[in-house]
């Protein structure tokens, strides 16, 4: 078989301090905005309250009201302020509380930020980078844990940034602020305090569209995003008990995507599952698929695999562990996909 | 501001005849709004202020110097190069998306007062934007901020087919300024010089600090909608005709003449230069090159891997270098 992959593009050490995600995005903030003047954040209670998962907490009494506001509750006005904000200048960080609520602003997204650039060939760009969390597991109403990602991606003009891991939601937030292209930033929700890490001191760059290997193994790929890569790995280690070597390549960014690493995935190890928390149906796991078909096809050694939420909306609180991915719905997956004889 | 009103006429006027020869697509004609775009932006500074159009107004506003009219036939041609109004021009292009741009005059303004800049946002929308979500959060947030933009609704009477009395139940359209804790005017959008008035008052609130204004210029839509729209079907009769006796190039003109300030020979000499400014904008847009693997620029300040192998592939199927 082919060498091991890199084992991680990602060089926390364990002498770095161990934070939580949540941590790790308020710590960039406070050092972009230190950084860099024109850097200002601002959203629905991000600024008194310090943001309601504590993701924006103490960056109004550092940098002041004109650099940390609290806006009016109106997603569009936050996104098309968004949108003049940069054009005179401004490095804008708005935040939507949750990413379900981007509905209300989405003809300010995908219709006007996202082709800012384009529509005024190349006078204006677009350097904000709109933080949302989203993603299931916490039992929240109605549209706070849809995954939208699928759609995000379908839109020409806008990055979409998905962090599995402290150390990475340092160095791409990091890496969208200072991006001159508007960033989608999604932030998982059950990863705010769920997933701790370390992370490097000081400034820390994560380039967008290089995948990194969350673990490694030969038999079969498993390729997540975001809080999947977290479930993911509790089920490569539950499989390596039964002797399955699944490799976890967590995408970290869908557009760019990384298109290499996943068609060297594909060739070292012929199967494949995608995980995604969304609806199937035109989905992200689906785009990951037809690439594998146009770039590998003739690598595989079974038909690739989602593992997703449903055609349905997303459920109330006591349907939703059904929806969501779990360990054992993927470690499932994978049996069945191994049992597959070319 | 007398020449600039006709420039734009002949400008529209022209355009018209190209969309109807086949040349261009659709258009929307500026007959009836040119006092009102050119009263206002006559108030204006183009070394400080940004105007933020729909997508009448680019055909007078040549405040902001022959440029935007350049840019606008290319705009109008289906060339890229027609929304990127070249920096220190501070207009931008043409908005299809109603009363989206309300919100990014209002981001705009917001960035001249945290950077400390000089200047007023001047952005035109018209009264059926005016029931989007979008002009109610810009009017909220601009009275929350206090931010130097002036919001200007030219009222022509008419969103395509739908009629003032559809869009609201307020009694002005200026009214709804009440609820952002701004001022509201109205003015008569057909005389270029009451227009000029209230912008320049609104503009020195801008600038002095004082925040926000909302104008409301009633004019009339004196042509259709656009050139696929047929006015006949729906604008009750006599109406136009009443209003043409409001038409601000007559007035206007008869006001100068009464001063001594106008003639026949300024007349003529007007619309010369008129003919010749869509002329030479014509000339300049109908002369631009373009690739067609230009469909890739400007998406990202760098394409990315996957937007440069779709462009090597299309190059290839064109039969074209990149």
């Amino acid at each position: 078989m082919s060498p091991e992959p890199a084992r991680s593009t990602n060089p926390a050490s364990t002498a770095d301090p161990t934070m939580t995600m949540v941590s790790a995005i308020n710590d960039t903030l406070r050092a972009e905005m230190a950084r860099d003047e024109r850097v200002m954040v601002f959203g629905e209670d991000v600024a008194l309250s310090g943001g309601v998962f504590r993701a924006t907490e103490g960056l109004l009494e550092q940098f002041g009201e004109d650099r940390v506001v609290d806006m009016p509750l109106a997603e569009a006005a936050i996104l098309g302020a968004a949108a003049g904000l940069a054009a005179g200048g401004m490095v804008p960080v708005p935040e939507i509380q949750f990413l379900g609520f981007s509905y209300q602003a989405m003809h300010q997204l995908a219709g006007q930020i996202a082709r800012f650039r384009y529509r005024t060939w190349g006078r204006f760009e677009m350097p904000i980078t709109i933080r949302t969390p989203f993603g299931g597991g916490v039992r929240t109403p109605e549209l706070h844990s849809d995954s939208l990602e699928g759609q995000l991606t379908n839109i020409a003009g806008l990055k979409v940034v998905t962090p599995a891991t402290a150390a990475d939601a340092k160095g791409l937030l990091t890496e969208a602020i200072r991006d001159p292209d508007p960033v989608v930033f999604l932030e998982p929700l059950r990863g705010y305090r769920g997933v701790k890490g370390p992370v490097p001191r000081g400034e820390y760059r994560v380039p967008f569209g290089k995948a990194r290997w969350a673990t490694a193994g030969n038999d079969v790929t498993i390729i997540a995003w975001s809080y999947q890569v977290e479930v993911a790995l509790r089920a490569a280690r539950s499989l390596a008990e039964q002797g399955v070597e699944a490799g976890v390549l967590d995408l970290r960014t869908l557009v760019p995507l990384d298109v290499e690493q996943i068609v060297e995935a594909v060739e070292r190890t012929g199967r494949v599952v995608v995980v995604e928390e969304a609806v199937p149906t035109g989905g992200f796991a689906a785009e990951i698929i037809a690439t594998i078909n146009e770039h590998a096809f003739w690598s595989l050694e079974a038909p690739p695999v989602r593992v997703s939420g449903y055609d349905t909306p997303y459920p109330v609180g006591q349907l939703e562990d059904t929806y969501v991915p779990d360990a054992r719905r993927i470690e499932h997956a994978v049996l069945a996909l191994l049992e597959v004889q070319p | 501001m007398m020449c600039e009103m006709i420039k734009g006429r002949i400008a529209s006027d022209r355009l018209w005849s190209l969309q109807r020869q086949g040349q261009i697509g659709t258009i929307a004609p500026i007959d009836g709004q040119e006092a009102t775009t050119v009263g206002s932006t006559w108030a204006l500074d183009p070394a400080v202020d940004w105007v933020i159009p729909q997508y009448r107004e680019s055909l007078a506003l040549g405040r902001f110097g022959p440029d935007v009219l350049d840019r606008f036939a290319a705009w109008a041609l289906g060339h890229p190069e027609g929304g990127h109004l070249p920096d220190p021009i501070r207009v931008f292009p043409p908005q299809i998306s109603l009363a989206t741009q309300i919100l990014h005059a209002v981001g705009l303004a917001w960035s001249l007062k945290l950077r400390g800049i000089a200047g007023a946002v001047l952005v035109f929308f018209g009264d059926g934007s005016s029931s989007e979500g979008d002009f109610y959060e810009a009017g909220n947030l601009a009275g929350v901020l206090e931010v130097p933009v002036i919001f200007l609704c030219s009222n022509n009477g008419w969103a395509i087919s739908t009629p003032t009395s559809r869009q609201t139940a307020a009694a002005s359209f200026a009214a709804k300024a009440e609820a952002f804790g701004i001022p509201g005017v109205t003015v008569d959008g057909m005389d270029p010089i009451a227009v000029h008035e209230v912008v320049s008052a609104a503009r020195d609130r801008a600038v002095t600090g004082k925040g926000a204004t909302l104008i409301e210029a009633v004019n009339y839509r004196l042509n259709a909608h656009t050139t696929a729209d047929d006015p006949t079907r729906y604008v009750p009769a006599g109406e136009l005709e009443a209003a043409k006796e409001r038409d601000p190039l007559v007035t206007f003109r008869r006001q100068l003449e009464a001063r001594g300030l106008w003639d026949r020979d300024r007349q003529a000499d007007a619309e010369r230069a008129g003919a010749a400014a869509i002329d030479n904008a014509w000339n300049w847009a109908t002369a631009l090159p373009l690739e067609q693997t230009a469909l890739f620029d400007h998406v990202f300040a760098a394409p990315t891997q996957r937007q440069r192998r779709q462009r090597t592939d299309l190059a290839a199927y064109l039969g074209v270098e990149r």
